[in-house]
């Protein structure tokens, strides 16, 4: 079991962010209106603020990533912050040197924060309990276990176009069972309070303890989506094609694909979203994922601003016992 | 300090203050920022008064303050909003007190982030001892004097006051 309490300082505040999962509501929500504020950063002529100005962040990236990495670099760019991206797969942990060495490195050379991704669930637990007490650990995917910031990128582009949680039906459809996106999506939608969550897909690739999860389960599309105010489909990995969890993509799609007549259960202005990258004709139709009812793009650029909030937010934290 | 001031005649004050040197700017290329969020409440007012043409900006100036790293991220900062280009306006910077001139610093760093301004007025309510920074406002709706211990705060947005609050 990994505890969840290394996550906060002794005062409460955020100082890592490793998962979603035990996350009080006001901190989800300071961190959704501190991401509010940071949207307009974009559209000013210096597309920066000097909020992070001489602090150093690091990407660990030990899984391939585009959208992410790129994303978590402009964000912390965006607040003057020095990146640096280690590659992993070509870096001293080729040459044997432990991870724990590497760490102890970039330590030494007074960095702030470390972005990690990796293939092991609890890889960011285990770093962020670790390292130095000046260090904050943002976890940018783990195995199956957790993607907290894109879950709150999630939850801003829903409050975006939805503005309450209360009243919403949310539908999250693909494979539930080795989604770290939609593990952490239900913990934060839950956290927030909706009023239905769902979850869709083949029963080969639901959790068999999802239902104490607090969602409901559906094995069929449109009744998973019926009258639903939100549907995020999930990427479908191929290697689960592999593994005889699933006949085969053309099949998966005349099931679970999204398209526009099937669309039509949900209500008329439900939004479509999709954590990327999506497969065309497998989880989503082009016409879907290109239409009026996409979010799709959104939820890349709302990812920008979340993660410069989650990053000033914990390194932005007053020392420790400082008077307020 | 006086606690009869009036702020709503203050800013009609100010108000005809500001109208006699707009008068050498056309009305178009002025653009009325108010800063978060005492000097919104008070930009609101002015800009009304004054009738200018162009929409009024916000800023919320805590992501350039020179203190993030000793009081931290506030979550309830407000978008800044500048609604049309700053790039060769002439621009009113209106705030309610000015104190250290750290928040003004703040400010106008955002303002270039934003693009490049023909030219920077400062008004403001009140103003009072304590400068930190070489700035001055060019419109001022009082001059205030305050021991170090007290500080004066701006009560909105329905009906503006100015009260004093004293540290022990």
């Amino acid at each position: 079991m990994i505890p969840q309490n290394i996550q906060l300082d002794s005062q409460g505040r955020l100082r890592h962010l490793l998962t979603i999962e035990g996350l009080k509501r006001q901190m989800i929500v300071d961190i959704l209106d501190a991401a509010e504020s940071f949207t307009t950063v974009g559209g000013q002529a210096v597309k920066k603020v000097p909020l992070l100005r001489g602090k150093a962040i690091v990407n660990l990236f030990f899984e391939p990533s585009t959208r992410t990495l790129t994303t978590f670099e402009l964000a912390a760019k965006r607040l003057s912050a020095d990146v640096l991206k280690i590659n992993v797969g070509t870096s001293a942990t080729n040459k044997g040197e432990s991870l724990l060495d590497m760490l102890r490195n970039l330590e030494a050379m007074h960095c702030d924060m470390f972005v990690v991704r990796h293939a092991e669930s609890g890889a960011a637990h285990f770093i962020a309990s670790q390292v130095a007490p000046h260090i904050s650990v943002i976890n940018a995917g783990d195995g199956r276990h957790a993607h907290p910031t894109q879950a709150l990128l999630d939850m801003f582009t829903i409050r975006r176009h939805k503005k309450e949680f209360a009243p919403l039906t949310v539908a999250i459809v693909g494979d539930i069972m080795h989604s770290r996106v939609a593990r952490s999506q239900i913990h934060a939608l839950t956290t927030l309070g909706v009023s239905e969550l769902r979850v869709v897909a083949p029963k080969t690739l639901i959790p068999s303890h999802a239902s104490t999860l607090g969602v409901h389960v559906f094995h069929d599309l449109t009744e998973g989506i019926r009258d639903a105010d939100v549907v995020i489909t999930l990427r479908l990995q191929k290697e689960r094609m592999e593994s005889a969890l699933l006949p085969s993509e053309h099949e998966y799609f005349q099931q679970y694909g999204l398209t526009p007549e099937k669309l039509k259960a949900a209500k008329p202005d439900a939004i479509v979203m999709h954590p990327g990258p999506i497969n065309r004709g497998v989880e989503v139709s082009s016409e879907v994922a290109d239409g009026p009812q996409s979010v799709i793009l959104e939820q890349v650029t709302n990812g920008i601003a979340v993660r410069m909030a989650v990053m000033s937010m914990v390194l932005g934290r007053a020392p420790e016992g400082a008077a307020q | 300090m006086q606690s009869n001031l009036n702020v709503d005649t203050l800013i009609a004050k100010m108000a005809k203050e500001l109208n006699a040197r707009l008068q050498s700017f056309p009305s178009k290329q002025v653009l009325m920022i108010g800063i978060h969020t005492g000097g919104v409440w008070i930009a609101e007012r002015l800009h009304q008064l004054l009738k200018l043409p162009q929409p009024l900006g916000t800023l919320d100036i805590s992501f350039y303050r020179d203190d993030f790293s000793r009081i931290g991220m506030n979550p309830q900062v407000k978008p800044s909003t500048l609604p049309v280009a700053v790039d060769d306006k002439h621009i009113i910077l209106v705030d309610d007190i000015l104190h250290t001139g750290r928040t003004i610093r703040a400010a106008m760093n955002e303002i270039f982030d934003y693009g490049r301004p023909a030219s920077i007025l400062l008004a403001v309510l009140g103003e009072r001892s304590g400068r930190e920074l070489p700035i001055q406002a060019d419109v001022v709706g009082a001059h205030l004097s305050l021991e170090s211990h007290e500080h004066v705060k701006l009560m909105g947005p329905d009906k503006l006051s100015l009260s004093v609050v004293r540290t022990p």
